[in-house]
């Protein structure tokens, strides 16, 4: 059915809030140490279409399968299957009554059982990835955007996710917070975490995507590896939007 | 002057000293205390149970539609036995439901105090439950998407993550509701029992002054909605040492 390599495999995904068809039936596969790279004009649909892969949407047709397993399916326990899929959100969505370490450990402890020990152990070595190790007893509230968006990938990463979902990380940023945040998601490309990103930042789609999406009134529309996809646009919508965004 | 302290500290003895009379309002005072915290106990508890049922329902309606079957009719249900509590006890006055529950539901009992504590609790109930549900979904919907993208199910998000910010965020409009429910105790007296308004009343009955007992009993109230208060203050600051 699938390679071993194929990570997140989405076949025929339709999604509509009421009357509205937002998603009319996507196909995509992610590999494992793919960089997916989604992007498209407001309104297309991508946000939902990556808030599909772990159902924080609700698909309304087609199937998601996640290492072989349709998490579409009512009686999977998408819970277990959310633990490897890591999600970094806009607006971070930190929780504002925890320190930071504690925004990091309770679900390692919760959930994979970790002893409080192990679990701050690998906070403090991701915080000190990140250089925030002096933050650790602060509360979100006291940090900036750039920090706090930098907090919510690791994590996210304390989870020992299979792939990281982001939706416009850097979106509601100030426009000086944004390289930090990059920087990071860079680095994690680069060893080789698969990642699904929906941004409007082309320069890094450009520089670390392995494939880049566009995604138009709730279809893909175009699909290629970042050069071709640049250089060579093929859809004449494609080509309308990149001449505005680039 | 002289004359008006000698009959003041007259009245004093008359209302509170004589006969000890005094021991009313002892009793009275213990028992306003006492229907209070019973009954603002079960208040909560039937408040996060009403709240909780109502959110649940409300916030996966659409997962319940789609599972179907007889979970999703058993919550819808739940859900409406919810909602006409909410609207019966909201919509009738309480001294009416402590009547009920004393001459008709529990008419076979004489322990008055503990039909009042049910009848106040199960009051406070429907407005505890409002305050929870307001201050649950006055939580970004982030938090939760937050908990749920981590792993952790419905409930293990509310306990651990929703719940937390939510006390901090009602403590105030919690306050109000003890408080409302401290005074409105003092209509324990219809069904006969000796409440601190009880207590000042029957002072009153037997020395034929008003003054005395009725403030003192008003003082009393006062003094208790103070103490309340700086209490709540203090455990309200603590719980803010988050914001910055």
């Amino acid at each position: 059915m699938t390679t071993d390599n194929v990570l997140i495999r989405v076949d025929g995904l339709q999604k509509s809030f009421g009357k509205v068809d937002v998603l009319k039936g996507v196909n995509a596969e992610i590999k494992k140490g793919d960089v997916m790279v989604v992007i498209g004009p407001s309104g297309s649909g991508k946000s939902t279409f990556l808030r599909c892969l772990n159902r924080l949407e609700e698909p309304t047709g087609g199937h998601i399968f996640f290492n072989g397993v349709d998490i579409t399916d009512k009686r999977v326990n998408i819970n277990l299957h959310r633990q490897k899929m890591g999600m970094v959100f806009q607006q971070f969505n930190l929780f504002p009554h925890m320190t930071v370490l504690r925004n990091m450990t309770i679900g390692p402890m919760k959930l994979l059982g970790k002893s409080k020990q192990e679990a701050e152990e690998k906070a403090m070595q991701l915080l000190q990835r990140v250089g925030l190790a002096d933050r650790a007893d602060a509360y979100p509230s006291q940090l900036s955007g750039g920090q706090k968006q930098r907090i919510a990938i690791v994590r996210a990463l304390c989870m020992d996710p299979e792939v990281l979902l982001f939706d416009e990380p850097t979106s509601a940023l100030d426009p000086e917070m944004v390289g930090e945040v990059l920087e990071v998601m860079k680095e994690l490309a680069k060893e080789g975490m698969t990642m699904v990103v929906v941004t409007h930042e082309m320069g890094f789609a450009k520089e670390v995507g392995t494939d880049i999406v566009f995604i138009d009134e709730g279809i893909i529309i175009e699909e290629a590896p970042p050069e071709e996809f640049f250089k060579n646009p093929k859809n004449p919508r494609l080509r309308d939007f990149l001449s505005k965004v680039l | 002057m002289k004359e008006w302290f000698l009959e003041q500290k007259e009245q004093f003895i008359l209302n509170f000293i004589e006969d000890d009379r005094w021991e009313f309002l002892v009793q009275g005072f213990f028992n306003t205390i006492l229907l209070t915290i019973l009954s603002a106990v079960i208040g909560v508890v039937l408040g996060i149970l009403v709240a909780a049922v109502r959110t649940t329902y409300d916030n996966n309606y659409e997962t319940f539609k789609k599972n179907g079957g007889f979970g999703f009719y058993l919550m819808a249900v739940i859900n409406w036995i919810c909602k006409l509590y909410l609207t019966v006890i909201r919509g009738t006055p309480v001294v009416v439901q402590l009547l009920i529950m004393y001459f008709i539901v529990f008419a076979t009992s004489d322990n008055g105090i503990m039909v009042a504590t049910i009848a106040f609790g199960i009051n406070s109930g429907a407005y505890v439950a409002e305050i929870f549900r307001g201050g649950i979904m006055s939580i970004d919907k982030g938090q939760l998407e937050a908990g749920r993208s981590i792993g952790f199910n419905y409930v293990q998000t509310m306990i651990f993550i929703i719940l937390p910010q939510t006390i901090k965020n009602t403590l105030p409009t919690l306050l109000n509701e003890f408080i409302a429910l401290l005074k409105e105790t003092s209509v324990a007296g219809y069904v006969g029992i000796m409440d601190l308004t009880k207590a000042g009343n029957n002072i009153r009955n037997q020395t034929y002054s008003a003054f005395m007992p009725l403030i003192a009993i008003a003082l009393v109230y006062l003094v208790l909605v103070v103490v309340l208060t700086w209490l709540v203050g203090k455990l309200e600051r603590r719980l803010r040492k988050s914001d910055h």
